[in-house]
């Protein structure tokens, strides 16, 4: 695989998780949290484990998006911390 | 109070990674893990179960009694959902939103004897969230059977491609999911109702455990699917491949299911009424 792919994705998976912690938004946090997902999925395709990265791709970036999403909409949207 | 976090994490973290520095090499064929039972999973998978895919006999055949329970992990996940959640919902407002559809006009409709339910010229809509939109329905509504069958196609093609049980289950949750969201909550309930996902969410485990119960009634192991093979009339290597796709289609049922009512539950704060 190319390295300099891995390194910008890896780069990218540190952001988002940061991003996903610290954004006041939750309904923000809640989709940066799928885009680490998604990331995340990519590195496990890098690494040759693609059954791995097709669980992260539905599971991590589709439905518990959408579960988080649903409970935002349910309580509230900004975070007191 | 934040600092000391802070500290405490860094502290953690590095010595995680410190730790993480002893770890033999990513992909080291010489390591512990690797130099074991892999080997024998490699060269002999093929020839034990008949199936292509590695990874799925491992996870269905070599280790279902770890899968099994990693089903009942998720169907208790629903349970706990239903139990902090769910709620009869009669304690609600007796004021309902219908839209008028020839004319568009929304009504508030407060007595309850007045909801026109049967009518066919009245459409209930969500108080809160009031999407009226045709081109979103239509094309949601056209795309959902493709995702369903692009799901049953990853359950029934596990053994030979990426896949399986819990992910095929996943893309047919959440292809209902999209039914709910595009339309209304309501409209996705009437279409599998809640008996029925906790029906089928039981089932789900049940074909999983009732798979190895067959198993020892005929004599072998639990979970043992070379048991199978006088009943399917094969020989025992392709019963063992045929016992993993009834087992993730067991799997495919109750993730499936549980999806759907953690959806429910979640979207609707347990009243199964008015969702997102």
């Amino acid at each position: 695989m190319i390295w300099q792919i891995e390194i910008i994705i890896l780069v990218i998976v540190i952001i988002l998780a940061i991003g996903a912690l610290s954004v006041k938004d939750l309904l923000g946090a809640a989709i940066l949290f799928g885009a680490y997902s998604f990331m995340m999925c990519l590195l496990w395709a890098i690494m040759g484990a693609v059954d791995v990265a097709f669980t992260e791709a539905s599971v991590g970036a589709g439905v518990s998006t959408v579960l988080f999403v649903a409970a935002v909409f349910r309580t509230s949207r900004r975070t007191e911390d | 109070m934040k600092v000391g976090v802070l500290v405490l994490v860094i502290i953690l973290g590095s010595v995680l990674i410190y730790g993480s520095l002893e770890f033999p090499p990513w992909g080291d064929p010489a390591s512990p893990a690797s130099s074991h039972l892999s080997p024998y999973y490699i060269e002999k998978s093929l020839e034990d179960t008949s199936v292509p895919n590695l990874v799925t006999a491992v996870l269905a055949d070599y280790r279902g009694y770890d899968t099994m329970f990693e089903t009942i992990v998720i169907f208790a996940a629903g349970m706990a959902c239903i139990f902090l959640l769910r709620s009869s919902g009669k304690e609600e407002s007796g004021t309902r939103l219908y839209r008028h559809i020839p004319t568009g006009i929304t009504l508030r409709i407060e007595k309850k004897s007045a909801f026109p339910e049967k009518s066919e010229a009245f459409e209930r809509i969500d108080s809160v969230w009031v999407p009226h939109d045709l081109i979103v329905k239509t094309t949601c509504r056209l795309i959902v059977p493709f995702i369903q069958i692009f799901g049953l196609y990853v359950i029934a093609h596990g053994h030979h491609s990426p896949g399986g049980g819990f992910q095929g289950g996943v893309i047919l949750g959440a292809a209902l999911i999209l039914f709910a969201i595009s339309f209304n909550l309501r409209s996705a309930i009437r279409r599998m109702g809640e008996r029925l996902t906790l029906m089928l969410s039981t089932l789900g485990v049940f074909i999983y455990a009732g798979t190895g119960v067959v198993c020892m009634l005929v004599g072998m192991n639990y979970l043992d699917y070379s048991a199978l093979a006088a009943m399917l009339g094969v020989d025992p290597v392709t019963a063992r491949s045929h016992g993993i796709l009834v087992v993730e289609i067991g799997v495919g049922i109750a993730v499936m299911s549980v999806m759907v009512t953690l959806y429910y539950n979640l979207a609707s704060t347990g009243k199964h009424d008015e969702g997102l």
